[in-house]
């Protein structure tokens, strides 16, 4: 067993050859060959129906929508799409596949021949690669397994295992990359960075929620390393990818760890190997020494897919911008830097702004609400902000009162607070909660005598000259009508009552 | 009308009508059938399960719909028999199979369904080759069933069962499965009628799949009448089967009723007689072609040279494809598990269950099939005999160019004797020699029988086969050729049968 | 077609999960190459220029609307399994990961 070398140093000895396969869940109602739904977390064995189990006789039938769906993914990483391909069975024994082959594709992918440029942030700036893919193919989900007994949890030394076939039969996309050459050591930022576009698309498209963390993004990473000038070495096959950095980890690990393998004079050996997203190492799975023989031929229960050249291009009609493209034209359009852009795209919230901002409400406070109040409300909440019981027309109805001094911007967050609690619209919680800024200068005035009366040796200040002083008046203000006045006009009122001017 | 003893003697369309008129009731002609299972059954050995219950009950319901008045279907009230690879809720489906022991589907095959919404009565389930692997019966792990016309001779297979039961006269109608000559290889050897529908013209949802792209359920009885009127109800588009075809069925019943042939052209295929075949069943086939010739019909020789090859296609498509439907059967979700002692791996455990669970011809052709797909013999095998089909359909094509119908004998030789073939896979392959190709084609074909061989006086079939969707054109034929044998013999074939 | 080996008949029963017995592995090592001989003649005729006909129907294109449609209960899913825990199938330890 050789040690891994350091990142830099096995770089200067090999070239990394990198793959990648991202197996996408799609987000459709239904499972892709019957009617079960696909909810997250429900009970187990409860969305499960004899075709998803399995059971004799019980014959699949293709989902629509997931076949448009895997169509519009195609396009949108500029794929071909098939005129005419077919499903096929893997066949291997698995108790988390019902059937013990899963209907899958092999030598008739429906989409081929596509690429997808990404920018990889680099010291250096932003540099741009693109990523060829090499097909993009339906397939269903398995069951999911509880290991039992013995070393809990884990599948070597468990007792038994317990299968739950709610994900089984799930519409999954698999996305190929070719092998990508030339990245050294960007690699690993190369892998994260494709891995995120694709989410954004995905996103962009609506097609999938891709949750890494639920399992609705899955990314497996292929590594190997040669000598310059060498042919590609023997690759190791990473699974159990589950979060964008792991991708990024994992990959730099794997050149670590095969740089020292190979250093030390021994061979790579072709494998599946698992991440472990604790320890940021690799540790060997099965060996691919002996290839489980699939046995694919044509699923022989499903009939060919035979997408109409019309529909192809419908499709193509209804891809939304590149997200990438998008986030760069917003970002000009509303002013800021890529920073605040990824603020956004991170919280969740950058269709939100958008939309507010379609609603008339300047960029800027569009991106404070959402990014400051509603994302921290939301995540109290731990729901996504979309779900909150905001929309885009309150905060346009807010900004206009705060514009015409009817509120100001604490209670304006009240207000907001009784939106988000349910109570109604921004004028009913107004009207219920009685927020109003108290633009009555009689009474402004009569709070600030009360208040210079009680401070006279600061009224004094003021009135010498020291402006800077007013803060302390404004504030005893602001505390006597319950933050109900515009403190603008409360100072200055207070600097016309003693005479000064704001120089 | 009549007693029991004469009412199981009655086709399925007189015994609908005697209920439709409220001549006789659904459970009159139910527990008859019952009784006359109690009576023969235990020779026969069609049915592997008997539902007395439930089949009153749904006899009971017709009788109560009557009274009230609806419209009963064209076979309400008449009892079937359901060959034990179609899925039926709250009734074991075995396949014959050990492995599926006991094992009752939460859910019912569509062909269950529509007979179920049709009235028509389920009296049980019958006997077969374990997965429809076989040609004799004698492959089922609940032990064979015996040919009514010598108990000593196998019924043919796979669908041994469902011909037994209704040349036996225990239930007037039987629903079989036909994968390459199931339903008709049966038929012939039993004297009675059996139907391979064009494929996706009958629902496959709920058939255990043997070969899914050569299966096909249809009608098993005694009159061509009565396959018509069985096949018009399971028949028609399901959207539950991706290859299920959404154009509507040609009017077989019409067709029966027609029952003409005068200005049809009929061709005898040059490949399906001669060498092989026995002298009785060529006999008896030459006769019918005669007769067909008298009622106005123009018989002509055509050649579909790739029938020859039929044979070895279909005996590595269907391996391929048996062995990929077949793994299901695993001992992780239902039936049969075997050698679970908590310490065995899940492989292991999987691997003993289908040792111990499988019969031996099952295991032949599973391990065939898992050949035959494997890396490196793909192309020569399962991808040749993918283009052996190609040309088969062509042979097809270009025949029914020339004629409406092509007609062969349905079995090479009548009836053999249990245990004969038993332990030589080839020559239980060779029954099918004839029957084979309309399954790789997906056309389909009825065999009827033209009467008994001289030499063992064992009843002989003969197989029209028409073009896919053209399936009214062999109720036309049979029903013509079935009248006029009717009128020579003075009564059905199957009437000659020995009383048990 | 050469013969098929004992050892080769041993790695295919591995594949379809089939524990077969030393002298099922010689019965059908036998029976296999006859029945492989006797059904090879599908070489003879399938030139290079036939298409495969993979389906017996023309159809293409079948697909169903993306809508739920009533699943089983737990119970009757689990109704015919071995063994049961936990609404889940128990299936017995599993060697190795796929
Ligand atoms: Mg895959
Ligand atoms: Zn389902």
């Amino acid at each position: 067993m050789t040690d891994p070398i350091p990142f830099d140093q096995a770089l200067q000895a090999f070239e990394p050859v990198i793959g990648l396969e991202v197996h996408v869940e799609l987000g459709t109602n239904t499972k892709m060959f019957c009617g079960c739904p696909t909810g997250f977390g429900a009970e187990p064995n409860t969305q499960t129906c004899p075709v998803c189990l399995g059971l004799p006789g019980s014959l699949p039938v293709a989902n629509a929508q997931a076949i448009e769906s895997i169509i519009r993914i195609g396009l949108a990483l500029n794929c071909d799409i098939a005129e005419w391909c077919r499903m096929s069975r893997k066949n291997y024994f698995y108790p988390d596949m019902p059937k013990d082959y899963q209907v899958s594709q092999y030598d008739e992918p429906i989409c081929v021949d596509g690429h997808l440029d990404i920018t990889v942030p680099t010291d250096d700036g932003p540099v741009e690669v693109r990523i060829d893919i090499e097909r993009v193919h339906m397939e269903e989900d398995t069951g999911k397994l509880t290991h039992a007994g013995g070393d809990t949890g884990r599948i070597h030394g468990a007792d038994y295992s317990l299968v739950d076939y709610n994900r089984a039969g799930i519409p999954l996309v698999e996305i190929v990359t070719k092998p990508v050459v030339g990245t050294g050591r960007l690699a690993p930022a190369v892998a994260r960075a494709y891995v995120a576009e694709l989410r954004d698309i995905m996103r962009a498209l609506g097609v999938s929620d891709v949750k890494m963390e639920e399992g609705s993004l899955r990314c497996d990473a292929n590594v190997s390393l040669n000598r310059p000038g060498d042919p590609w070495g023997t690759r190791s096959e990473t699974k159990n990818v589950n979060s964008l950095r792991s991708v990024e980890r994992a990959v730099r690990a794997e050149i670590e760890r095969q740089a020292g393998v190979l250093d030390g004079g021994e061979r790579v050996v072709q494998e599946t190997r698992h991440f472990h997203e604790d320890t940021g190492v690799t540790t060997p799975g099965r060996s691919k020494e002996h290839a489980e023989d699939y046995r694919y031929f044509p699923e022989p229960d499903l009939v060919p897919i035979a997408p109409s050249r019309e529909w192809v291009e419908e499709l193509r009609a209804t891809l939304p911008e590149r997200p990438s493209v998008r986030r760069a034209r917003l970002a000009a359009e509303w002013g800021i830097g890529d920073f605040e852009m990824a603020t956004l795209v991170n919280a969740g919230v950058l269709d939100l702004v958008e939309a507010t901002v379609a609603a008339g409400v300047a960029p800027d406070a569009a991106r404070k609400w959402w990014s400051g109040e509603f994302t921290r409300v939301a995540n109290e909440r731990d729901v996504d902000p979309a779900d909150l019981p905001v929309t885009p027309a309150d905060i346009g109805r807010v900004e206009e009162l705060i514009a015409s001094g009817a509120l100001n911007d604490k209670l304006a967050r009240q207000v907001f607070e009784g939106v988000l609690a349910g109570e109604g619209t921004p004028d009913e919680v107004v009207a219920a909660r009685g927020l109003a800024v108290v633009s009555d200068d009689s009474a402004l005035l009569a709070a600030i005598d009360a208040a210079l009366a009680e401070q006279p040796d600061v009224a004094e200040k003021i009135r010498s000259g020291k402006v800077q002083a007013a803060g302390a008046i404004v504030g005893a203000v602001m505390k006597a009508t319950r933050g109900q006045a515009d403190a603008g006009k409360v100072r200055a009122l207070l600097l016309e009552r003693l005479g000064v001017s704001d120089a | 009308m009549s007693p029991a003893a004469d009412l199981v003697r009655q086709s399925a369309a007189v015994l609908a009508e005697a209920i439709a008129a409220g001549e006789v009731s659904s459970r009159e002609v139910t527990q008859a059938h019952l009784e006359r299972i109690v009576d023969v059954d235990d020779r026969v050995h069609a049915f592997l399960h008997v539902d007395a219950q439930g089949a009153l009950e749904a006899a009971d319901a017709v009788d109560r719909a009557r009274a009230a008045g609806d419209a009963l279907g064209p076979l309400a009230g008449v009892p079937i028999a359901v060959k034990d690879v179609l899925a039926t809720r709250g009734m074991p489906t075995t396949c014959g199979s050990r492995i599926l022991e006991g094992w009752q589907p939460p859910y019912d095959a569509t062909v269950v369904e529509r007979l179920r919404g049709a009235g028509i009565v389920i009296l049980g389930k019958t006997n077969m080759d374990e997965f429809a692997m076989g040609s004799s019966t004698e492959h089922s792990a609940y032990g064979p069933t015996h040919n009514p016309w010598d108990l000593t001779r196998i019924p043919g297979g796979s669908g041994g069962g469902s011909a037994a039961a209704v040349a036996s006269f225990e239930s007037p109608l039987a629903i079989g499965t036909d994968t390459g000559g199931s339903i008709r290889q049966p038929a012939a050897v039993t004297g009675t009628v059996g139907v391979k529908p064009t494929y996706g013209g009958v629902s496959r949802y709920g058939l255990v799949a043997l070969a899914s792209s050569l299966d096909q359920a249809g009608p098993c009885t005694r009159t061509v009448m009565d396959a018509a009127l069985l096949h018009s109800v399971i028949g028609g588009h399901d959207p539950r089967d991706s290859t299920s075809i959404p154009e509507p069925m040609p009017d077989v019943v019409a067709a029966a009723q027609r029952a003409d042939v005068r200005g049809m052209r009929i061709g005898l295929v040059r490949e399906l007689s001669g060498e092989g075949y026995q002298a009785g069943v060529l006999q008896r086939f030459t006769e019918a072609v005669a007769i067909l010739e008298d009622l106005g019909a123009e018989v002509v020789e055509v050649s579909c040279p790739h029938f020859d090859y039929a044979l070895g296609a279909y005996y590595l498509i269907l391996p391929s494809e048996c062995s990929s439907n077949l793994a299901r059967f695993d001992g992780m979700r239902y039936g049969l598990r075997a050698g679970d002692n908590g310490d065995r791996s899940v492989e292991e455990v999987m691997s003993l269950t289908r040792e111990a669970g499988f019969g031996a011809e099952v295991k032949r052709r599973i391990m065939l099939g898992t050949y035959a797909l494997s890396s490196g013999y793909y192309d020569a095998y399962y991808g040749q005999a993918q283009k052996v089909r190609t040309l088969i359909q062509r042979d097809f094509a270009a025949a029914f160019d020339q004629v409406d119908v092509l007609i062969s004998p349905t079995a090479p030789t009548t009836a053999f004797r249990l245990g004969e073939k038993v332990d030589d896979p080839l020559a239980m392959y060779l029954n099918d020699v004839a029957t084979i190709p309309v399954n790789l084609a997906g056309n389909c074909a009825l065999s009827l029988p033209v009467g008994l061989a001289p030499e063992d006086g064992l009843p002989v079939g003969l197989q029209v086969m028409a073009p896919a969707l053209a399936d009214d054109r062999l109720y036309l034929v049979g029903a013509a050729l079935e009248g006029a044998l009717r009128d020579r013999w003075g009564h059905l074939l199957i009437e000659e049968a020995p009383a048990l | 077609m050469s013969a098929i080996t004992r050892g080769e008949v041993a790695h295919l029963a591995r594949l379809a999960r089939l524990a077969l017995d030393d002298d099922e592995l010689d019965h059908y090592a036998a029976q296999l190459d006859v029945i492989l001989q006797s059904v090879a003649r599908v070489t003879e005729v399938a030139a290079d220029d036939i298409p495969p006909t993979s389906h017996p129907v023309p159809l293409v294109n079948v697909y169903r609307d993306d809508e739920v449609r009533p699943s089983l209960a737990q119970s009757e899913a689990l109704a015919a399994a071995p063994a049961v825990e936990d609404g889940r199938f128990r299936v017995p330890r599993i060697l190795d990961e796929e």
